[in-house]
């Protein structure tokens, strides 16, 4: 076949089944694109003979038609997944050199669905930061690029976490790409390289074996070309795990079915809280956009409030850095992972820690030790989770009313590398992603537009928890009526 | 039973009292840990019962043990304590080389079990209630080894992970002795239910010991915890080791420091820890890998329903359906396979005469030999049989100890003893009466000493009619017939 | 042309200036096990400061009456049964060990 790297993974799962290409020509394609495209930085280790055995064996069970729900596609796995014998470091300095010796729960299930490792992917460190500039591998180069403004010329960021994720999707050197999404961090960099980026209901995917981040709220889930290939891929990710307490054990609605049902007579809410003071008018228009197209497909869409959605932020501040000054302790210089040598214990862990993190996760270490420390634990966190209370209650109220909220995904487009942001600025990013988190329930975007400077807009679809169905039926609607087919300028072909 | 009244210390400038609390960490007598599925067995080698969430690798998340669960509940119900039907796991965060995760996970704000008592007999037969504040379930650390290496400590994490149930008394201890007696009836109370198996020499049973001491009347002094003691003796040690060396403080006018002490166990002193930990601030925080545990009540109230019973219900029982003395009845009471064996042994028989042999005679044999009851050669059938033979006069109190002896070397039964040995009581009187009238005529002298007075010759007569019967004579026909034959 | 972030919410924000007395960064790094240059010290004070105050508009809200909420998910802790499924396997867990020596890991001697 003339252009491998142009087919979906639905496309491609289906030109294997015919022979129309085997899984051994499709992942040399991806590994070679991998090398064209090595400039954006998004891998931080690639798997090539890995990748070469897996897709042999894909072959083989092909050919015996035995073929998997995911046989043959080349994966790019963001290094937040433990993935066994190959290093995995979440993108920081403390975790270079561990090679685990198991596979995440959420990993297995592709290698078990036939999918094919490629390598693993850049993010920010421990996936705290929405730019994917923390990372100690460097910033990873959104393959995207401003066809004109202010921004024409000037290297743009992936987003992040996911940003390698992400970029790789956009740059067409993997197929699909497990992320993990904490506030965020599928979502936002789905919506900045046009890419379909789903963060499910909290309990869907075992977080077992991936770096945790913030218990309560880490998700992983895809991110794709397409809404098809997202519940494709969602499907083989999800599932109940029993190495995991917060594990749901609840079936998955069919979601290759949910792609072709519609919105017909479906409520839609539109939350009066997402329009925010002097937001990107462009992206107001989109939202607009957004809630005609899902109304020329048969739904309703109706004002809804979620009164409490300006304190989401904030109380994701605080439980985030919480939990993880916690979930980071076991980072110590014992038992993997770098160590710097000290006189006594004490002076090795400090030593340790203090030159294995970087600057957004030691000020995040800091706050979440300052949050829980005695004094201030009432004031900060046990604050925080009440307001998480309201928060879960607003959607819980909401969903009596619509079946899902669409919102944008993020306040802006792709924003420059290197852009110089106070902290509570470079929060703001997540803005319309955090509220998800917070209550467990799951999130789409869907790419939906581009901005007039040419770079991906996103819009953001909310369910109740366990409703992905729901997102799939609606991503799909907008996916069509937008006709998203751009590619970036980056991308391998 | 008296209430016993505080013990008061006498220091040269008056009387103190003297308040404690305690801390046990008894291990659950589960297989696998709380939160991974590796061993819980003691004794392995260096990491090998170590799972990938014990170590606390990436990734790696806590899966609860039910089992853990249920003895947890099991020992709150041996306590007469509250279950919570909600309680929840939290972390207390701080960082030692044992401890992989930097936290602990243990149960804060909301334990499993709260308040319940124990009942405790003292030495003088006074008994008191101690109160229990709460037990909850948590992680043991693994094994730090500091004298393996001039520069180096080495860690063993097969300990990390294994399930605690943390009991905390209030701080009803008045005394060493009370503190004590409190941890053997709460070791009698978990080896009963079976939830620990109470072995301080493997660590199974540790306690923490929170003494301070103040005037009669006057608020509660400053305390001093000393930690993780694996025995009685220690606990007591430990205790008034603690307590002289504050009353010595005060009394020279100084204060005492909110501290964390060792005990060493060569000079019975505790000594502060050296490495200074700064200001404790665990930053407790429910654990979000963890949901709420929320229990059954129908299921409490099942495991209420298997409850064994326990010491102090069998004591309750020992004193009233066998007579025992208070003494007696404590000390079997407080081992369930000593109750076990003794009612077994007692089961047709004359029930005293059996619990002093078995007090005496068999754990005094069996302390020599140094063997646990378990491995006793005489089986309780052998000893309850061995008592019937005195009470229904085959052989007499004395033979019976040579043929307990005899029993205690070949295991074999009292009868075939008796019957292979010629052990047989002599109780026919004819036999009885030639054996006396021949002692009576070989010693004529000491007849008429006898019949002129002194009295304590009777004794000299009867020792030497059993001595003629190699002390198979029934010592009752021998004593009635001499005395007709001297006196009548 | 898009908006640069700071603009956003800015007018939403209830901020309470705030300041961090110089012993809390030494003293929460110290707990935190984080060696903190001296020199990125003062900064660091200034952005926990700034995020502090910016979070103090939850404030705002009265949640006296709200349970805290510390999981999302609606159903009961999960119980295993009481099997030894793992362990056994000291060469996995050293594996990764910066140091180690006959099976133990090793760390800087702890006088206790
Ligand atoms: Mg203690
Ligand atoms: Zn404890």
């Amino acid at each position: 076949m003339s252009d491998l790297l142009s087919l979906t993974a639905v496309a491609a799962r289906s030109a294997l089944d015919k022979k129309e290409c085997s899984a051994s020509e499709l992942t040399a394609a991806y590994l070679k694109a991998i090398e064209d495209t090595a400039d954006n930085n998004a891998y931080v280790a690639v798997t090539a003979e890995k990748a070469m055995d897996m897709a042999k064996a894909s072959d083989t069970r092909l050919a015996k038609g035995e073929g998997g729900a995911l046989e043959g596609i080349p994966v790019g796995v963001k290094d937040m997944f433990c993935t066994k014998g190959v290093e995995t470091t979440a993108s920081s300095q403390i975790l270079k050199g561990f090679v685990p010796t198991y596979e995440s729960t959420v990993t297995s299930h592709l290698w078990a669905d036939g999918a094919v490792m490629l390598g693993k992917l850049n993010c920010d460190e421990f996936a705290m930061g929405s730019a994917n500039e923390t990372s100690v591998f460097g910033p990873v180069t959104n393959p995207w690029t401003a066809a004109s403004g202010d921004l024409k010329g000037k290297a743009l960021t992936p987003g992040g976490s996911s940003g390698g994720s992400a970029a790789a999707m956009a740059a067409r050197s993997c197929l699909l790409a497990p992320g993990t999404d904490t506030g965020g961090s599928i979502r936002q960099p789905a919506a900045f390289c046009g890419m379909v980026g789903l963060k499910p209901t909290y309990g869907r995917c075992s977080r077992r074996g991936i770096v945790a981040f913030a218990s309560s709220l880490d998700q992983a889930g895809p991110i794709t070309r397409d809404v098809a290939d997202c519940a494709l891929m969602m499907t083989s990710m999800a599932g109940h795990d029993a190495g995991d307490s917060t594990s749901i054990d609840a079936p998955m609605p069919d979601l290759m079915a949910a792609l072709s049902t519609g919105v017909k007579g479906m409520r839609i809410g539109i939350p009066d809280q997402y329009t925010l003071e002097g937001m990107n008018q462009e992206i107001v228009a989109l939202w607009e956009k957004g809630r005609a197209w899902l109304e020329d497909a048969g739904a309703s869409c109706v004002p809804v409030s979620l009164p409490h959605t300006q304190y989401a932020l904030p109380a994701y501040y605080i439980v985030a850095p919480a939990e993880a000054s916690s979930n980071l302790a076991r980072y110590d210089g014992v038992r993997y992972g770098q160590r710097v040598e000290g006189a006594t214990l004490d002076d090795m862990y400090a030593k340790t820690r203090g030159a294995g993190f970087g600057d957004e996760v030691k000020r995040r270490i800091l706050i979440g030790t300052y949050v829980l420390s005695a004094g201030y634990y009432d004031a900060y966190y046990i604050k925080a989770q009440q307001v998480r209370r309201l928060i879960q209650q607003d959607f819980l109220t909401v969903f009596e009313q619509v079946d899902a909220l669409l919102t944008p995904s993020t306040p802006t487009a792709a924003f420059p590398l290197g852009e110089k942001m106070d902290a509570v600025s470079m929060f703001l990013n997540d803005v319309f992603t955090v509220p998800a988190n917070l209550a467990g329930i799951p999130a789409i975007s869907v790419p939906s537009g581009l901005s007039s400077d040419g770079l991906p807009l996103g819009l953001q679809l909310i369910a109740p928890a366990l409703r992905e169905d729901t997102l799939i039926r609606g991503a799909a609607v907008i996916e069509k009526a937008a006709g998203f087919d751009y590619v970036a300028t980056g991308a391998a072909s | 039973m008296t209430k016993s009244v505080s013990p008061l210390v006498e220091g040269r400038t008056g009387p103190w009292e003297v308040i404690i609390g305690l801390e046990v960490h008894a291990q659950v007598s589960s297989q696998a840990k709380l939160f991974s599925g590796s061993s819980a067995a003691f004794g392995a080698g260096p990491n090998e019962h170590v799972s990938l969430v014990d170590a606390a690798m990436p990734g790696m998340l806590p899966v609860i043990n039910r089992f853990c669960v249920e003895q947890a509940v099991r020992t709150g119900l041996g306590l007469n304590a509250e279950i919570n039907l909600v309680s929840v796991f939290d972390r207390k965060n701080y960082f030692y080389a044992d401890l992989p995760q930097g936290y602990q996970i243990s149960q804060f704000k909301q334990p499993i079990v709260g308040e319940g008592s124990i009942n405790i007999t003292l030495s003088d037969g006074s008994s008191r209630d101690i109160g229990i504040e709460r037990l909850h379930l948590e992680q043991d650390a693994g094994k730090s080894m500091h004298d393996q290496h001039p520069t180096k400590s080495f860690i063993d994490l097969n300990r990390s992970g294994v399930a605690l149930m943390e009991i905390v008394s209030k701080p009803d201890m008045r005394s060493a002795e009370e503190a004590a007696a409190y941890v053997s009836k709460l070791r009698a109370i978990l080896r009963f239910l079976g939830t620990c198996d109470g072995n301080m020499e493997q660590g199974s049973l540790r306690a923490d010991c929170n003494v301070s001491v103040r005037r009669p009347g006057e608020p509660l002094g400053t305390r001093t915890e000393t930690k993780n003691l694996n025995s009685i003796r220690f606990i007591a040690q430990a205790i008034n080791s603690e307590v002289a060396r504050q009353i010595e403080i005060l009394e020279d006018g100084g204060t005492i420091d909110q501290e964390t002490r060792l005990f060493d166990n060569a000079t019975g002193q505790t000594r502060p820890m050296r490495s200074k930990e700064d200001a404790h601030d665990y930053r407790y925080f429910p654990d979000p890998d963890l949901l709420p545990l929320k229990l059954d009540a129908a299921w409490v109230d099942q495991i209420r329903d298997t409850l064994p019973e326990l010491p102090d219900a069998l004591r309750a029982r020992l004193l009233n359906q066998y007579g025992l003395t208070p003494y007696d009845a404590s000390l079997i009471s407080e081992d369930r396979a000593v109750a076990a064996y003794y009612e077994t042994a007692a089961a047709g028989q004359d029930a005293k005469i059996v619990a002093n042999w078995m007090t005496v005679e068999l754990f005094g044999a069996l302390n020599k030999m140094g063997l646990d009851l378990a491995d006793s050669p005489v089986k309780p059938e052998q000893l309850g049989k061995l008592v019937a033979r005195i009470t229904d006069g085959t052989i007499s109190g004395r033979i019976a100890k040579d043929v307990f002896a005899l029993m205690l070397e070949s295991g074999a039964d009292p009868d075939q003893v008796i019957e292979e040995k010629g052990f047989k009581q002599v109780s026919d009187t004819g036999a009885i009466e030639a054996m006396i009238d021949a002692v009576l005529a070989d010693n004529a002298d000491k007849v008429a000493e006898y019949r002129g007075g002194k009295d304590k010759l009777f004794g000299f007569f009867v020792g030497q009619v059993m001595k003629a019967s190699q002390g198979q004579a029934n010592p009752g026909v021998v004593n009635g017939l001499l005395k007709q034959k001297l006196d009548g | 042309m898009l908006l640069p972030l700071q603009q956003l919410f800015v007018t939403r924000l209830v901020i309470t200036p705030m300041t961090i007395d110089k012993d809390t960064i030494p003293r929460i790094a110290r707990l935190a096990r984080l060696e903190i240059a001296p020199e990125r010290q003062s900064a660091l004070s200034e952005e926990l400061a700034s995020i502090l105050s910016w979070v103090e508009q939850l404030n705002a809200l009265d949640t006296s009456a709200v349970e805290p909420l510390a999981s999302v998910t609606g159903h009961d802790l999960p119980l295993r049964d009481d099997i030894v499924t793992d362990g056994n396997d000291p060469d996995a867990v050293l594996s990764n060990a910066p140091e180690k020596t006959s099976n133990f890991f090793v760390v800087p001697k702890v006088v206790e």
